[in-house]
């Protein structure tokens, strides 16, 4: 079988490769944002954490030489955001979406004012694994060269699960969601585990970022995200707050925004911009579904704002 | 807070509703001084060209006005829904789906030879219209299904920009716009005119009659007056019978509507044409401007020139001084995080009760 033989097949084809590579920023970003909103705050300002990621891991990456370091420091830059995020949110009469807004313009304008001299230099990629080496089709070939942060995100999904489920840590972040009070009587605070949820929720985000700057599209630039710190808050409702189905989700966002270009390729131009919508509709789709105005949205952390 | 001040505090109390804005000011300039301050700039200088670029001659006026007429409309988006306690962020894709449908509206009625002002009434109609049903849209389904409007507009949002885009590079696009997809353009008989003597279009009229028509109806009206119940409290709201359902939507309604208005305007006096140009983040800076003047519909007219003004002196601060426009951002972020923080000082009032315990 020869690449021109493939016919309609490079569409899925492409995909799946797309999906790869999309997805990964959906992923560190929602698994992040699953914990924060476990822990029953809501961080809407990832979109600007996710553009300080991408800044500052381009940044040091370019300056160091070295990608993995521009990992690190984008992670830590979004720890860093949300150490602020939840710093301001402990103080009295502080709505956390609203910080979430702030912080997401503050973010983005800190970004596009730091990044000014990197738009034009180019910084060493992260490397990718080629899984597709069994196959001779090039285009089997590209779809499956697969990135070392997807893979550090498939690793984590099952991981992130069994914590929750499991450690200390993990009962005390739900039970600090589900119920402060509770949490108070039992003595832990929900106030600090508020504040390192949002940390690490921070932190994702910031490796999340990162990935665009440093993987796909791989250079930076002020129009680099297009919205996935936003739709990766969308994502965590659409899936349950449950990190199996982040990552499925993820998946399956990443499949959508890579559709349009994909069909491109094979000459339908048209619903690129709707594709890339889908998600959006989709989640509006399962909250409206969801939701009543008498309970509560099912499997929802019983502190979070945005569900009750 | 339910307790009732003691009667000496009433002069206090007349600050309560700026002291946090004064507080979330003064951080902010010395906060952004010192932030331009490590990038070798001289604060004093900094602060000194932004007057100047904003309000120190009638030019600048006129190009601070100009910033700030779309948002003093988008602001309102966000500030009357407040008033009923709920927290709409969708006033991006209102202002969008207005440009958007003022645009439709208005085309086959410029061809079909109408007279200007009729086919400016029903752009500004059509771009109403959408914009409401957008932003009503969330309302209702906040109030029918429970689900949360600040996360509903932000998605219906999201979903009118991808619309917007798909219909000016598709069903809607002009052949001649080659590199940037375009409708076709308004005829320039059929643009919206500057006010008499400035270079400001009409948009800034319309944007301050809509914020004290806002004011008027919130504060001066029984209907206002029931909103602010529903938004205080409720459950006590529909004790009373208050239809807060019906209530909640025409709010919602009205605050997409000026958004809507709002896009009209930039696609009538600005643009001349629909395109990717209308989500420029005029809706998210509405956010801050109606967070800044505490939600009241008043206060956005001051707060709004002021932004504009802040957005206006960022091109003088770029000559200048080589500070990258970006900076406007930072500062812009910087007042907003201040101010949300300065929430939680405890209003003047209360300092006496407070450091008497």
């Amino acid at each position: 079988m020869t690449a021109a033989s493939l016919g309609l097949w490079t569409v899925p084809i492409a995909v799946l490769g797309g999906a790869i590579r999309v997805s990964t920023p959906f992923l560190f970003v929602s698994l992040g944002e699953l914990v924060t909103e476990k822990s029953g705050r809501i961080n809407l300002g990832l979109e600007g954490t996710l553009i300080m990621g991408a800044m500052s891991g381009f940044a040091v990456a370019y300056l160091s030489g070295s990608p993995w370091l521009g990992v690190l420091a984008a992670g830590a830059v979004g720890m860093a955001f949300g150490a602020l995020h939840a710093s301001i949110c402990s103080l009295p009469r502080v709505n956390d979406i609203a910080v979430g807004i702030a912080l997401m313009l503050f973010g983005a304008g800190l970004a596009f004012y730091l990044g000014k001299p990197l738009v034009q230099p180019k910084a060493p990629t992260l490397p990718a694994l080629p899984l597709g080496f069994w196959s001779d089709i090039p285009q089997v070939r590209a779809a499956l060269e697969v990135n070392g942060l997807f893979l550090a995100g498939l690793v984590l999904t099952p991981l992130l699960r069994w914590a929750l489920a499991n450690t200390l840590w993990g009962l005390v972040v739900r039970m600090v969601g589900d119920s402060a009070e509770a949490a108070r009587a039992l003595g832990y605070s929900p106030l600090w585990a508020r504040f390192y949820a949002t940390c690490f929720g921070g932190f994702m985000a910031g490796v999340g970022g990162s990935f665009l700057s440093l993987y796909y599209p791989g250079s930076w630039n002020e129009g680099l995200s297009s919205g996935q710190g936003i739709t990766a808050v969308a994502l965590v409702i659409f899936a349950r707050w449950n990190p199996l189905a982040c990552f499925g989700a993820s998946l399956l966002f990443g499949g959508a925004g890579a559709l349009g270009p994909a069909l491109q390729a094979v000459g339908v131009t048209s619903g690129a911009y709707l594709l890339n919508a889908a998600p959006y509709f989709l989640t509006l789709v399962i909250l409206v579904a969801s939701s009543s105005s008498r309970r509560r949205l099912a499997g929802a952390p019983g502190e979070l704002s945005v569900t009750r | 807070m339910d307790a009732e001040p003691p009667p000496r505090a009433s002069l206090a109390r007349l600050f309560d509703p700026i002291a946090a804005p004064l507080a979330a000011g003064g951080a902010t300039i010395a906060l952004f001084g010192a932030f331009v301050a490590a990038a070798g700039r001289d604060p004093v200088e900094v602060y000194r060209l932004m007057g100047v670029g904003a309000f120190g001659s009638w030019f600048s006026w006129q190009n601070t006005l100009l910033r700030a007429s779309p948002l003093l409309l988008a602001a309102l988006c966000t500030a009357l829904p407040a008033q009923m306690g709920l927290v709409v962020i969708g006033g991006e894709g209102a202002f969008v789906v207005g440009g958007l449908a003022a645009i439709a509206a208005g085309l086959p009625l410029a061809d079909a030879g109408a007279p200007p002002i009729l086919v400016q009434l029903a752009m500004a109609l059509a771009g109403m219209a959408a914009g409401g049903v957008l932003i009503a849209l969330a309302g209702a389904l906040r109030h029918w299904r429970g689900v949360n409007e600040t996360i509903s507009s932000l998605l219906l949002s999201s979903i009118a920009i991808a619309v917007m885009n798909q219909v000016v590079e598709g069903p809607m696009r002009d052949p001649a716009s080659l590199n940037k997809p375009s409708t076709r353009p308004l005829p320039d008989a059929d643009m919206l005119g500057n006010l008499p003597g400035m270079d400001v279009h009409w948009g800034l009229a319309l944007g301050v009659v809509a914020c004290i028509l806002a004011w008027a109806l919130m504060s001066r009206t029984t209907f206002g007056f029931a909103a602010r119940i529903v938004g205080g409290n409720p459950r006590a709201a529909r004790m009373a019978g208050l239809p807060v359902g019906r209530m909640t939507v025409i709010v919602t309604f009205l605050a997409g509507a000026a958004a809507g208005l709002a896009g009209m305007v930039e696609v009538a006096a600005v643009q001349g044409s629909a395109n990717a140009n209308l989500a420029a983040g005029y809706g998210l800076t509405g956010i801050l401007v109606a967070f800044l003047a505490r939600q009241n519909p008043l206060a956005v007219i001051p707060v709004a020139i002021l932004l504009g003004g802040i957005g206006a002196s960022g091109g003088l601060l770029q000559r200048r001084l080589d500070l990258p426009d970006a900076a406007v951002l930072v500062l812009q972020g910087i007042l907003f995080v201040a101010l949300l923080a300065g929430e939680a000082l405890p209003p003047p009032s209360e300092w006496r009760t407070r450091s008497g315990r």
